[in-house]
């Protein structure tokens, strides 16, 4: 089984909810943390990584020898990555979004792919916990192909846990995509239930069933309590705003460990996904 | 004309009531939200929407059953598996590159331009604003920002104002790229947690790579002296200016739950003093009234 955490708001607790989900659960768990720009997972999991790759995207690269001007990759490319200026074709590798269609249109052969590099994939174990983050590389701005190749590591015969980045746009949806339940993180604030909202749409689009954590449950008002009974999202944990959690957190510590009686609670939360998700 | 765009690295951070905080305190200036995928501060800014624009930010395709012969070409040239085995296109998984379009043997794919979001100018108690609504599941965030931002310079070439407020989006790809490059300087809000620090290491970097001038605050500064001091460091090592800490205070949730400024909330607080000192701080080294 997969699950993805998402919120829509940034810094609601995604990450402190995923790697205190993965360290309560008993079994051997994946988690794969798909917030690429910003990775954090392994500031509180701290694994020693054994594998890392660079991850690269297709571009193309012109023989300009075999080139005949003809423009028809000009014309077939959306996104303005390749053009013809006087005598030659300049591909601009940092707007490829890697479709090949220049290479196919091509009538001379005259275009190969290279690669830009995304950023890497790296792989840790720590605590019966197999980490997989991808890094994007700073200047890269294309998030969504290096999150699907941390996902090309899921393993299916294990639970895994995928920490979406914030937003609701592509990236978001490359971490949710077919995954079996969405876990959703929120805080009790007027920004909080506004991007709450915008999540709930993106899992509404893709059809999966989701539920609720509440974070800092106590810091503003009941309006997402409120939002959630209106359009039935179950609310399966409220975490209390407490100054041991923010600082345990701001060290890198865990939940669980700072406060062993949330164990019980997120193993309770681990059963409830597993009811809910079916 | 200058621009100052707020950005964090970390989501949460404190990036839109900081925002806000400014709204209250800069003279004639445009306000402009970029976070154009969870956009927020139009919930204290309260915004009067005065013209509304649709967004069309790429194209999708979409096969036409009754033409299509079900060859097959469309699936084999499609790298993004967004043809199904029955040849319905998956719009969430269209690049919108064209590719099927262009060699579909019986012409039967059309490819219209997606409506992807909304984009509206604003009447505000602060000044005129600049706000989006990507679609959700939708790809240009990056095109959207670069919209925003560049309707924002036209109203402040417009009516003579001298500085642009922008709100950034979290991270360090497509849509924050978008919102940073030709900015006067970025500030970036940070908190002293372990991943605040990692976060604005990476941001400080961008900054750097595309040569944008960067400021750094730290938020809830006193929940680590520790990190505070460290991502303080860090930044003086980088030559990023430190503007200040913020205390950790309630005052910013507060404010927020009744859709107000921390000045508009209480006109005098400790937090308010020490953003009004980094508001100087940030005027002084920008240049701007």
């Amino acid at each position: 089984m997969i699950i993805s955490i998402a919120s829509g708001k940034g810094g609601t607790g995604k990450t402190t909810v995923a790697t205190n989900l993965a360290l309560s659960i008993d079994s051997d768990v994946q988690l794969l943390d798909c917030d690429v720009e910003e990775p954090n997972a392994h500031l509180f999991i701290q694994p020693t990584f054994n594998h890392t790759e660079t991850i690269y995207t297709p571009v193309p690269e012109v023989d300009q020898k075999k080139c005949n001007l003809c423009g028809k990759c000009n014309e077939i490319c959306q996104f303005k990555a390749i053009v013809v200026i006087g005598e030659t074709v300049l591909p601009f590798p940092e707007l490829c979004h890697s479709c090949g269609g220049c290479m196919a249109v091509c009538p001379e052969d005259a275009i190969t792919e290279t690669g830009r590099e995304l950023g890497i994939v790296q792989k840790g174990f720590c605590n019966g916990i197999q980490l997989i983050h991808g890094k994007l590389r700073i200047g890269e701005a294309m998030a969504p192909p290096l999150i699907r190749a941390v996902r090309a590591f899921t393993r299916p015969d294990q639970f895994t846990i995928i920490d979406a980045p914030p937003g609701t746009s592509c990236p978001v949806i490359a971490a949710m995509k077919d995954t079996d339940f969405v876990l959703l993180v929120t805080e009790p604030t007027p920004f909080g239930l506004n991007d709450l909202k915008l999540a709930v749409g993106a899992v509404k689009l893709l059809n999966i069933p989701a539920g609720l954590v509440i974070n800092r449950s106590d810091i503003g008002d009941n309006k997402v309590q409120e939002y959630a009974r209106e359009v039935d999202l179950p609310i399966l944990m409220e975490i209390p705003f407490d100054r041991r959690i923010a600082e345990a957190y701001s060290r890198g510590e865990m939940i669980v460990e700072v406060l062993p009686e949330y164990k019980e609670k997120f193993h309770r939360l681990y059963h409830n996904i597993i009811n809910l998700a079916g | 004309m200058k621009e100052l765009v707020i950005i964090s690295g970390k989501g949460g951070t404190g990036k839109t009531s900081l925002m806000a905080s400014f709204a209250s305190l800069a003279q004639d200036k445009v306000l402009c939200d970029a976070d154009v995928d969870a956009a927020d501060l139009h919930l204290i800014t309260a915004p009067v929407v005065k013209e509304r624009h649709d967004f069309q930010g790429g194209h999708t395709a979409a096969i036409r059953n009754d033409e299509c012969t079900q060859c097959g070409l469309c699936q084999d040239l499609c790298r993004w598996d967004a043809v199904s085995d029955d040849f319905e296109v998956d719009y969430i998984a269209c690049e919108g590159c064209g590719v099927c379009v262009y060699f579909c043997p019986e012409k039967a794919i059309d490819f219209p331009l997606d409506t992807c979001g909304e984009w509206f100018i604003s009447e505000t108690a602060f000044g005129p604003m600049v706000h989006a609504r990507l679609g959700i599941a939708e790809e240009n965030s990056g095109k959207l920002v670069s919209l925003v931002r560049q309707e924002a310079r036209k109203i402040a070439q417009e009516k003579g104002l001298g500085l642009i407020l922008t709100d950034g989006p979290p991270g360090v790809g497509c849509p924050v790229i978008a919102a940073i490059g030709g900015a006067a300087g970025v500030l970036i809000v940070t908190e002293p947690t372990v991943s605040g620090k990692h976060d604005m290491e990476r941001v400080v970097l961008l900054a750097e790579h595309f040569k944008v001038p960067a400021m750094v605050c730290v938020n809830k500064f006193d929940l680590n002296l520790d990190q505070s001091q460290a991502i303080e460091e860090f930044a003086k090592s980088k030559n990023v200016s430190v503007l200040g800490r913020i205390p950790f205070d309630p005052i910013f949730t507060k404010s927020m739950v009744q859709g107000q400024t921390i000045f508009e909330y209480e006109r005098q607080s400790e937090a308010g003093e020490t953003v009004k000192q980094i508001w100087e701080k940030t005027r002084k080294i920008l240049g701007f009234q």
